[in-house]
């Protein structure tokens, strides 16, 4: 036995030498036509080989230390403890959900406008990962494409302010149904697939949405994006420094305070929160209403779920209805909040962040997805010398997740209704 | 005969590249194949099988290496080392673990190993494309001087001849080869194979070898073709690979073959004949729609359901 752990290891260990060492441990260097291979530093190749080393001794000692990582939980104090009774804890998520959103309405009056900025941008992740939440997580279809209808909410607010001067209210609730129309016509043919060919398909129709976009020139002017995209007015008072629009007001005149760009910033942030406000509870009704319980049976057994008479493409279609649906709206916040939008918003790594969300977060958990939605974007910014490493770090954390913790770091947890015991 | 020697033209170029998705396809169909997964990172090894091979080139050309063959047989058996073993690991670490449980988390954790991979060549070796130098140059030119000229160029009949000696080599092995038996018990019945003494997680790491390595030579092939790699090479590749997969019916290795040359020729037309913009879309488009109306593809056999 030893001997052939010592034998797995050190292969293990020339393996993990043999894809490290050529790619990290030289470095192509373009200098005009030419191109030269320089060698790493004595660091990387100090690292790559501490790394072999590390590889060797864990998979040395591989059954020793998974019987002492299998002790870990033991130790762990909470482990078994009983769970909370359901109605303490829905009343304690309840009232921390109560603080969290007062927290968030007036948070912004006291942070810079940098943050307030960032925040907004939380808010798009937390409404686009939700959306997401209810196709991937609820529903079970994986949807690599979910890009595509952000970028369809997006792009219709773009063109319809622009060649009909069409205002964000106006536009609000097109772009949340040109994106679950979109959702619908795809959904319709290619919700028969299975599982992972289904992927593949929404994943070939991003990138189908997204060329489109990029070359259809005269329509959304091709890479160069849309700009001068108004932002959103407070019953007719806009905030900028002059008005611009015949018959509106300005924010700061009607109420006679000084202008100060940081009115817009705020506004917006306001209007990104309630959106995921409404999202998150639209969605929570949705989920403890037949349509939501039909989503999770269909997901859990297909055919189970079929033999009850439930029908296939109708639920598939109206999970993924609904997920465009608020895709759109994110991108319509998105589109207002930059003031420009190209192409190169909506690119497949854009949908793999989004994913990556909810798979954190927990699939189908509302309360895990939100967290992991504020995580993922604001630890990025606060790190900043690590900001390379994001892409690195996720794609590391979606592999882990799917090892060890599947069901995500905070899981669904359903509510469940009990008869009460005679006494 | 203008007309004529255009269409040739692009046919030939549709034929190349169709003949190198084909040689990437072969990974995803053999995988499919056996576990039933969509190895969404084999485009990163790919793309990673064209930078160690360009590593390779530019460290021969440092010492002095320059003859030709030498040159790429080495870059060859380089970029086939490192990403067998980087298509090894992968499995190891990404897809062992998760074998077996519902159909999307191997396939989420074969995104996440996908994003993984991509990122871990660009801060090794920078996002800018990297020129990969044309090692063999020349070739023929068929027409009239003052009219179109076809061309066909060295690198293009390398491709050819490369691909057709890599997918002999892999037929006879499948077909002749005590693991080659193996890897189609495994295919058929991964189950029965074990109870009959299979070692079927040594096989399954065999095909990810397998796939692996030809993915490489793919690399070094297209790199050349192509003439520069970026970090993101992979990516549409391994898409298309996969389209070229299922078109010729996944599970199936000549249906990969002939997936790969139908999907290389209907590209080069449309850029050929539209717009080079659009081939993109039309590859995507050609999937969705043998998805729709003929999922088994054109050599595969149908998936029966069973409860």
């Amino acid at each position: 036995m030893v001997a052939h752990n010592f034998r797995h290891a050190f292969f293990c260990a020339v393996i993990t030498l043999i894809i490290a060492w050529p790619i990290l441990g030289f470095k192509l260097v373009a200098e005009g036509t030419q191109i030269t291979v320089n060698g790493a530093s004595a660091f990387t190749w100090i690292a790559v080989a501490v790394a072999a080393f590390i590889v060797f001794l864990f998979q040395l000692f591989r059954d020793r230390i998974m019987g002492g990582l299998g002790g870990l939980a033991e130790l762990n104090p909470m482990a078994d403890r009983e769970p909370m009774p359901q109605e303490k804890r829905v009343r304690l998520e309840n009232i921390g959900l109560g603080v969290l959103i007062a927290i968030a309405l007036f948070w912004p009056f006291f942070v810079s406008r940098g943050s307030v900025d960032l925040a907004t941008l939380v808010l798009i992740y937390i409404m686009l990962a939700l959306g997401l939440n209810v196709v991937v997580g609820l529903a079970g279809l994986l949807d690599l494409g979910y890009v595509a209808f952000y970028a369809v909410g997006a792009y219709t607010f773009a063109l319809l302010s622009n060649y009909w001067g069409i205002s964000f209210w106006m536009a609000l609730p097109i772009g949340g149904l040109m994106a679950a129309l979109f959702g619908l016509v795809l959904g319709f043919p290619v919700l028969r697939l299975r599982g992972d060919y289904l992927a593949i398909v929404t994943l070939g129709f991003g990138e189908i949405i997204r060329i489109l976009l990029n070359n259809w020139t005269s329509v959304t002017g091709g890479p160069n994006g849309i700009g001068g995209i108004p932002d959103p007015t407070l019953f007719g008072m806009e905030f900028g420094r002059r008005v611009k629009e015949e018959g509106n007001t300005s924010f700061h005149e009607t109420f006679g305070i000084a202008y100060a760009g940081e009115h817009k910033v705020i506004f917006l942030y306001l209007i990104a929160l309630v959106l995921a406000i409404i999202t998150a509870f639209a969605i929570r009704r949705l989920m403890r209403m037949p349509v939501g319980r039909s989503w999770e049976a269909l997901r859990e057994d297909e055919i189970a779920a079929r033999s009850l008479g439930l029908s296939r493409t109708g639920v598939k279609l109206s999970a993924f209805t609904i997920g465009a649906f608020f895709a759109g709206f994110a991108g319509t916040v998105f589109a207002s909040k930059q003031g420009f939008i190209s192409p190169e918003s909506f690119v497949f790594l854009e949908s793999a962040i989004i994913l990556a969300i909810v798979v954190l977060g927990g699939m189908g958990s509302q309360m895990g997805v939100i967290l992991a939605a504020i995580a993922v974007t604001i630890l990025p910014e606060l790190a900043r010398e690590f900001a390379e490493y994001r892409m690195l770090i996720f794609g590391a954390a979606m592999v882990l997740m799917m090892v060890w913790r599947p069901q995500g770091l905070l899981p669904m947890r359903r509510r469940q209704i009990k008869l009460k015991a005679e006494t | 005969m203008q007309d004529l020697l255009y269409f040739c033209q692009q046919l030939i170029n549709g034929l190349t590249i169709g003949s190198t998705y084909a040689l990437i396809a072969i990974g995803y169909t053999m995988v499919y194949g056996i576990i039933g997964m969509i190895n969404f990172a084999h485009g990163e090894i790919y793309m990673i099988g064209a930078y160690t091979a360009l590593i390779a080139i530019t460290g021969l050309a440092t010492l002095g290496i320059a003859w030709v063959p030498l040159v790429l047989l080495i870059a060859l058996i380089c970029a086939v080392i490192v990403s067998s073993s980087t298509g090894w690991a992968v499995e190891r670490v990404a897809y062992r673990p998760v074998r077996g449980r519902h159909r999307l988390i191997p396939l989420i954790s074969a995104i996440g190993m996908s994003i993984f991979l991509q990122n871990y060549v660009h801060l090794a070796q920078g996002s800018r494309n990297i020129g990969f130098p044309a090692l063999i140059e020349g070739g023929f030119r068929f027409g009239g001087e003052d009219s179109f000229q076809m061309s066909v160029s060295w690198i293009q009949i390398t491709i050819f001849v490369t691909t057709f000696v890599c997918m002999t080599a892999l037929s006879l092995f499948i077909s002749r080869s005590r693991i080659g038996r193996a890897c189609r018990a495994v295919s058929q019945d991964l189950g029965m194979a074990n109870l009959l003494g299979i070692d079927t997680n040594r096989i399954i790491s065999a095909t990810f070898v397998i796939g692996a390595a030809l993915a490489a030579v793919a690399g070094l092939l297209l790199g050349m073709y192509y003439g520069s790699v970026d970090p993101l090479f992979g990516f549409i590749a391994g898409l298309k690979a996969f389209t070229a997969a299922v078109l010729g019916g996944i599970g199936s290795i000549p249906g990969a073959m002939l997936g790969g040359l139908i999907l290389g020729i209907a590209e080069a037309m449309t850029s050929g004949y539209l717009s080079g913009e659009y081939k993109d879309v039309i590859s995507f488009s050609l999937l969705i729609l043998i998805l729709l109306f003929k999922p088994t593809g054109l050599l595969g056999k149908p998936e029966v359901e069973k409860i």
